[in-house]
């Protein structure tokens, strides 16, 4: 099967119902693994003791964030120019967890920050451009919900998304271009990590974890979408024949 | 093994609750957005039913 066929909503409504499984699947055995070794098979660290052990949630909750935007910009941008409804609807999908990875970012960042730095918070590069993510995420959503009208709110947030766009560049090369609290680049492309190969393993199990779970709750908020929108399409009434899960 | 014993485990080396309260907000965000999703799907699906119940 072609993947643009997916590009029908009752197509990737049962494609999405089919993978859930298996994203769910993924999210908790990566997720148990990089817990294992992350917790138990990882030494401590020398500098900042067991404090460090916040990194396997950290940095995979911050890479999710910048991904997750880049996916929802590109969605948007896709469903815009193109008039693709499927693409819209995913984009619209992404959002909310997207804003829970940055949520997750932040929050763990304070927390990681008080025993480290001494503080919970302060408006460095770093961290200044990932709150502002949160705004972004939190604005696109509130924007598509405001309107009722579904072309002019893919229109409006997908126009939004793709200003956005901006921040991320920021996000990642911030420790580099300014003088940061925050530390640099747990791991350079090109370069040697500098961390225990142990650490970076739980590091990588826990980022497959999250990327799983991304999808998971992508297509299932997706599969939502579709159904509140496509209501009076033939293949939704097709849906509520008796004896007809359509899981 | 790192851990001594189950108290150590706990303690995290003096950093457990920041270490227990990032890892227990992160799950608990996650299993809320899971439920919430599956809970959205699950309304759109009857409000399919529904529809057709009252057309029927």
């Amino acid at each position: 099967m072609s993947w643009t066929r997916l590009a029908a909503p009752s197509r990737f409504y049962t494609f999405a119902g089919a993978a859930l499984p298996w994203c769910w699947a993924l999210t908790l055995l990566s997720g148990l693994a990089g817990l294992y070794i992350g917790f138990l098979v990882a030494p401590t660290d020398f500098q900042q003791g067991e404090a460090y052990r916040i990194i396997f949630i950290h940095v995979p909750a911050a890479w999710m964030s910048m991904l997750l935007y880049l996916a929802l910009a590109f969605w948007a941008a896709w469903g815009w120019i193109l008039n693709a409804r499927m693409a819209s609807m995913y984009a619209r999908a992404l959002a909310p967890t997207g804003a829970l990875f940055t949520f997750i970012a932040l929050w763990t960042g304070a927390l990681w920050g008080k025993p480290t730095w001494g503080t919970w918070w302060v408006w460095d590069a770093r961290l200044t451009s990932e709150f502002i993510l949160l705004l972004l995420y939190l604005g696109y959503i509130a924007l598509t919900e405001a309107i009722d009208d579904a072309r002019r709110a893919t229109h409006a947030g997908a126009l939004l998304a793709l200003v956005g766009v901006v921040n991320i560049p920021v996000i990642y090369f911030s420790v580099r271009w300014w003088n940061t609290l925050h530390q640099g680049a747990t791991i350079n492309l090109g370069a040697a990590p500098k961390m225990a190969g142990t650490m970076l393993t739980a590091m990588l199990l826990m980022t497959i974890s999250f990327w799983a779970y991304s999808f998971a709750i992508g297509f299932t908020r997706a599969r939502a979408i579709v159904l509140e929108q496509e209501a009076d399409a033939h293949w939704v009434k097709l849906l509520r024949q008796p004896g007809d899960q359509a899981s | 093994m790192n851990w001594h014993s189950f108290e150590a485990f706990l303690q995290m080396g003096g950093y457990g609750l920041y270490v227990w309260s990032s890892y227990g907000i992160c799950l608990l965000a996650m299993v809320l957005e899971a439920g919430l999703a599956r809970r959205r799907v699950r309304i759109a699906r009857q409000a399919v039913i529904d529809d057709e119940e009252t057309a029927a």
